[in-house]
């Protein structure tokens, strides 16, 4: 897969666009992400990064947890989840992963869990349309029929009421409107699933083709001194 | 928190450098419009009907009476594509959506002026 960060979905509103449109945006917050594991090819088969996203107490942490947040030197992490893909794979374990990995007018993919709707009929869950509510009607927002009579049962994947949201969701090609490194912010245009406060996972999109390895030393943040000096060289370029 | 955040993120699009002013006034937005390459102004004058919304999504109404057609345009408070708005007369009503105006004659839809 792709690049990607681990954040949390805060809002939505809307912003203006050079041309003076308004835009509508959600708002998603990433805090550093801090690389805890590095699966290759070698060892586990396949090539990827397992991020953790947001501290939690230690006391909520068990032992094993502890010892692999040590390898990393850092806290306990609420959300552990792995982004497959070469794309981060020059990142090391304990380094921070931050919005900068993304551009401005980047295309992404958002993952995340949709809200709950509770048990739902079929007109709200499948989209079937209503039948006539007068003229003796007695099936204003029933099922329909439930298939032929011969093999004396319902066929799997009939459309019936049931569970509806709360389920994993990806919603692709989504336009990264402004990437805000001083608080942490991703401004994405449109809707992201999910209720405020969620978790969400931000990818480069499969839409486009994949980037080469980044290099950790153009995004991770250095001490305040060596910043100083990179910065004017940067400019001249 | 997290609307705290969010109110950050639009603050540098509000404006502060228009007038103050309500549903009741007569207006005068002037617009920039793209005709291809080229830009220009335009003009619009009338009442303004209503304001809705706060912060950046904040919009308001100006409706004005063209050849006999009823014309009502929405603008986006803070877009930077309104260049001006002069405010030419203010109005007392006693109403925040002067919805009322609609199905009224030019001489049944006149507002006092407010002093």
């Amino acid at each position: 897969m792709a690049k990607g960060i681990l954040g949390t979905k805060l809002g939505m509103t809307q912003v203006f666009d050079e041309e003076g449109q308004l835009v509508p945006v959600t708002v998603v917050q990433c805090e550093p992400n801090v690389v805890l594991q590095k699966k290759t090819e070698e060892n586990d088969g396949y090539e990827a990064v397992q991020l953790g996203y947001k501290d939690k107490p230690e006391r909520l942490a068990n032992r094993p947890e502890l010892g692999h947040v040590r390898k990393a030197d850092t806290s306990p992490k609420r959300y552990v989840k792995e982004i497959a893909g070469k794309e981060l794979s020059n990142f090391e374990v304990g380094q921070e992963i931050r919005v900068n990995i993304f551009e401005n007018r980047e295309h992404v993919d958002v993952t995340g869990t949709s809200k709950g709707k509770g048990f739902q009929g079929n007109i709200k869950r499948h989209n079937q349309s209503t039948g006539p509510k007068t003229h003796g009607s007695h099936s204003y927002r029933e099922p329909g029929a439930t298939g032929t009579i011969n093999p004396n049962r319902v066929m799997p994947g009939m459309k019936l009421p049931g569970h509806m949201g709360h389920e994993t969701i990806t919603i692709q090609n989504l336009e990264i409107v402004k990437v805000d490194e001083e608080r942490n912010l991703l401004l994405i245009k449109g809707n992201v699933p999910g209720p405020k406060k969620s978790l969400v996972m931000v990818r480069r999109t499969v839409k486009e083709d994949p980037v080469e390895p980044l290099d950790p030393s153009r995004y991770v943040r250095q001490p305040a001194s060596e910043t100083a000096a990179e910065e004017p060289q940067e400019s001249s370029e | 928190m997290s609307q705290q955040i969010i109110s950050e993120v639009t603050k540098d699009h509000l404006r502060t450098d228009l007038p103050d002013f309500r549903p009741g006034d007569r207006v005068r937005v002037s617009v920039n419009i793209k005709e291809g390459a080229r830009e220009r102004v335009q003009d619009f004058d009338g009442l303004v009907i209503k304001r809705q919304g706060a912060g950046v999504s904040e919009t308001f109404t100006v409706r004005k009476t063209s050849f006999g057609v009823g014309i009502e345009r929405t603008f986006p408070v803070h877009t930077p594509s309104i260049k001006k708005i002069e405010v030419l007369t203010k109005g007392k009503v006693r109403r925040a959506k002067l919805n009322y105006i609609r199905g009224r004659s030019a001489k049944a839809s006149r507002i006092k002026e407010r002093r």
